[in-house]
């Protein structure tokens, strides 16, 4: 059973780990092709990803759309890609729309050759208080490589 | 009155923009001044009213105050990471689900 981790760096960034029992190349592409983005990049129960576009190119754009047909809600996220190396690492920025639009945010993402898988490191930026209130307000917890912290040393 | 004292102090976008602050961490009041264009004692102020309304608490550091969340603002954090904490396991755990049907799909002849 592989074990996410998650902690801080600085004020502003956290740090979350995770092994897969995978090649780094087919991470990478669980990443990059919205067919395989859709099957797994949902969050809690109940969410689909009916859209999921994704120009995967150095100042290429991608658009993620989730829906609850329970609740009837929805909300999406934007994106670009800052940088792209085959297999091994991707740096984007994004951000929300709840419908509100968050701050951005900056998210490294590498994939490195760990025994017989893979150990995958997201650094990404805390969002602030208002952020995190309208997304605990609406509900959509999702767990996009967004926006998250960590608790010990932020506290 | 605890409530109202807490609903003024969060009516000015100074003290909103203190409290996001301190949700990365503790900080000085120099370190809270850096980002405004404010006096010191203009931000001093500010705290002033952040403790009063119960928002954060100081403690003493040789000459130093410094500031942070009070038990309010920190049960906000944990609640955020404790839902994302699960919205990723979630996710990663139909991750895994899918690479395993890629290899299969892979190794099929």
């Amino acid at each position: 059973m592989s074990k996410l981790t998650m902690k801080t760096e600085g004020d502003t960034h956290i740090v979350v780990t995770r092994h897969f029992a995978a090649s780094p190349e087919a991470i990478y592409r669980a990443h990059l092709e919205p067919e395989i983005v859709q099957k797994w990049l949902l969050g809690p129960e109940g969410w689909t990803m009916p859209v999921c576009n994704i120009d995967a190119r150095p100042g290429g754009k991608f658009r993620y759309e989730w829906f609850n047909s329970s609740k009837n809600q929805g909300f999406h996220l934007t994106g670009e890609f800052v940088e792209l190396q085959p297999h091994s690492k991707i740096v984007h920025v994004e951000r929300m729309f709840l419908p509100n639009q968050t701050p951005d945010n900056h998210v490294e993402t590498s994939f490195i050759p760990d025994g017989a898988g893979t150990l995958m490191t997201i650094r990404m930026t805390v969002p602030d208080a208002k952020t995190r209130a309208a997304m605990l307000a609406t509900g959509m917890e999702h767990g996009m490589e967004a926006s998250y912290v960590r608790l010990e040393g932020v506290i | 009155m605890r409530l109202d004292s807490t609903f003024a102090a969060l009516a000015d976008p100074t003290r909103r923009a203190i409290l996001a602050r301190l949700a990365l961490g503790e900080a000085t009041v120099l370190e809270l001044a850096k980002p405004f264009e404010m006096s010191q004692p203009a931000i001093s102020r500010h705290i002033k009213v952040l403790e009063a309304a119960g928002l954060i608490t100081r403690r003493v550091e040789g000459s130093k105050r410094p500031c942070k969340l009070a038990r309010k603002g920190i049960d906000e954090i944990d609640q955020f990471l404790g839902m994302l904490r699960d919205a990723l396991s979630r996710n990663y755990e139909r991750l895994d689900q899918v690479l395993a049907e890629m290899k299969t799909e892979r190794d099929k002849p």
